[in-house]
């Protein structure tokens, strides 16, 4: 059990020395604001952000309330079109672009610069909605189902809205993407200093997110989420609407994965539907979140560093002059080492990076204490 | 005396399996009634139907004069019954303190607003749970276990848990289902005790699923017997000893 604990410092270094040492080796071991290791690790860390709100998210469903999404694709797709179409103006006459809605001017009264805030606030909030609705819509019907078949639902209700996307071209532009998505407070900033701020930005969201449902899972809310994952008939006995509260941790993740795809609309500037494909929108947030450690909020954010940070760095690979034989197989050969790696660190450490905590309740670490603690360490080690 | 459950004509099927056949009976306000039948009778099944873990074919359950079959088991909860699992069903990933808890009924923290918008208040009403919490587990001799993995508890110790959540809120029926097995016999006299005093301070009607003779008749008056899914007969539990029927139930009558 030893080793298994080391293999969390480990990875972390191992990711850390990759994210760094490679895109410096590439630009020539410059160190510059404006190129080199610094820019491409603030744009790295703003997108592992936004992966780190999509796997909390996803958190809130699996790792504490058991729901099994297997659709998240879904969740993140519609967050991410929904905030598209509000930030964006009204389709031009004549344009080869073609999308529904574009609020996006009617939304920003001439007053205090709200074009360059409000109408991303508004998207970001109705993408939520919008995403949240379609959890309760498909909550109805399933939730009451086994696990297995939300499962199936949702996987089926990914790419039915997907097959929507890029069949009904007058909605977002279909499989050709919808383009030109305007950036929050773009007028500030140059787009040197443009990477710090969305990097800020999205670390203040992350928090955020990360604060909000860590006291919501560590309160009496939470408490029952847990018990009704481990057994519903029990839940049930102890008086606990087992459907009311299944209902609320999967509306609640529904709500954050689509914000979550509102700031990678954001952050993209473009949204197509090949984005939303089960390998990326739906494998590499599981990934993330089993990797991390599901039923830990920590281990979502480390999940999402960790797996985003092979990702990337794998691909730098292709930029080294590699033999042909390779070459020409080097985004296969990625895809195979990514997942070797995840199933390695899940052999070795099977619950993940940072493993699910014993204790609920915020309220029971300080005020509650009556009497020593009993020998909790040494028994934590004999089970583990 | 009150009724305070009554059970009328209640039948459930399983397939072509009748595990509880048009099966009658009343337990009154107050008092710890037994109930006993030989393995297989639908004595655990009565139980699930009574607090809606499953539902009826055909029949009525009225608590307090109020319908009940048929509702959720949390709605049932809510009407003041309780009950425990033969095989306990803790909570295994969560800590023993926590299996106890999430029990009361009315936590504020159980809205999901409160413990952002008030958290206060929540925490208030969580350090009077957990004093609770832990008067109970001093009480059933499991403090020591207090932040232990439920999962990680001996057999007898999980009887202990599954006892420990009645006590957890305020209820007006306990249904205990075979709270004695597996449990050491100072823990028993213990638990006997407890029984008794919930019975005399707070009132509590009590039913009780057990195979332990010895505790059924210190505890329980009167005793109801079930066989074959229905309602035989009932008595103290020395008139259901001698009663014939219960003989030939439980010895087959090759005795007789």
């Amino acid at each position: 059990m030893r080793a298994g604990k080391l293999i969390t410092p480990l990875t972390l270094v191992v990711v850390t020395a990759f994210v760094i040492l490679i895109p410096m080796e590439r630009s020539g071991w410059v160190i510059s604001l404006d190129r080199g290791v610094i820019p491409f690790l603030a744009a790295f860390l703003t997108t592992v952000a936004i992966f780190a709100i999509l796997a909390l998210a996803l958190n809130v469903q699996w790792g504490y309330t058991g729901v099994f999404n297997f659709g998240v694709a879904a969740f993140f797709m519609v967050g991410a079109y929904t905030a598209a179409i509000f930030v964006k103006g009204p389709p031009e006459e004549g344009s080869s672009l073609r999308y529904v809605g574009g609020f996006g001017e009617a939304l920003s009264p001439p007053i205090l610069d709200s074009e360059q805030w409000l109408p991303f606030v508004i998207a970001a909030l109705a993408a939520g909605a919008v995403s949240g609705l379609l959890a309760l819509a498909l909550s109805l019907p399933t939730l009451r189902l086994r696990e297995d078949y939300l499962a199936i639902t949702t996987i089926g209700v990914a790419e039915l809205l997907r097959r929507i996307v890029i069949q009904e071209d007058g909605l977002v532009n279909g499989s050709r993407s919808l383009v030109g998505i305007p950036k929050p407070l773009s007028g500030y900033f140059s787009s040197d200093t443009e990477r710090f701020v969305d990097l800020a930005v999205m670390a203040v969201l992350v928090m955020i997110v990360f604060l909000i449902v860590e006291r919501g899972i560590r309160s009496p809310w939470g408490r029952v989420l847990r018990a009704l994952k481990e057994d519903e008939v029990a839940a049930a006995a102890s008086g606990k609407n087992v459907f009311s509260f299944k209902m609320q941790g999967f509306v609640i993740g529904a709500v954050i994965m689509g914000m979550g795809g509102a700031f990678f609309a954001f952050n993209r500037g473009a949204v197509g539907p090949t984005t939303f494909d089960h390998f990326f929108a739906t494998f590499m947030i599981w990934a993330m979140l089993m990797v991390g450690g599901s039923g830990n909020n920590w281990g979502a954010i480390a999940g999402a560093y960790v797996v985003w940070g092979f990702w990337t760095t794998t691909l730098q690979i292709n930029g080294y002059d590699l033999p042909d034989v390779l070459q020409s197989r080097i985004f296969y050969i990625r895809d195979f080492v990514v997942g070797s790696l995840i199933v390695i660190v899940l052999l070795l450490r099977p619950q993940g990076l940072f493993p699910e905590e014993r204790r609920v309740s915020i309220w029971l670490d300080h005020r509650m204490r009556r009497g020593p603690r009993p020998a909790d360490d040494a028994t934590a080690e004999a089970e583990t | 005396m009150t009724p305070i459950l009554q059970v009328d004509r209640l039948t459930k099927s399983f397939g072509g399996v009748l595990a509880v056949n048009n099966c009658s009976l009343t337990i009154s306000e107050g008092t710890i009634t037994g109930l006993i039948g030989p393995n297989g009778a639908g004595k655990t099944t009565l139980f699930n139907l009574i607090t809606g873990a499953e539902k009826p074919n055909a029949g009525r359950i009225r608590f307090r004069g109020r319908r009940i079959d048929g509702l959720a088991p949390h709605r049932i909860f809510h009407h003041g019954i309780i009950r425990t699992f033969q095989v306990p069903r803790e909570l295994k990933t969560m800590t023993v303190l926590e299996n106890l808890m999430l029990v009361p009924a009315g936590q504020r923290g159980e809205q999901i607003w409160n413990p952002l918008l008030f958290p206060g208040s929540v925490a208030r009403q969580e350090q009077r749970n957990y004093d609770k919490a832990m008067d109970v587990l001093d009480f059933v001799e499991l403090s020591h276990h207090r932040d232990e993995f439920a999962s990680s508890l001996s057999g007898g110790q999980k009887k202990l848990l599954e006892l420990a959540r009645t006590l957890m809120c305020d209820p007006k029926l306990i249904l205990l289902d075979e709270p004695g097995a597996g449990v050491n016999r100072v823990l028993m006299q213990k638990l006997v005790t407890k029984i008794e005093l919930l019975r005399e301070q707070l009132g509590v009607t009590i039913f009780i699923i057990e195979h332990d003779m010895d505790l059924v008749s210190r505890l329980c008056d009167p005793v109801i017997v079930m066989s074959e899914g229905a309602y035989l007969a009932e008595g103290t539990i020395d008139e259901v000893k001698r009663d014939e029927r219960v003989l030939d139930a439980y010895l087959g009558g090759q005795y007789r």
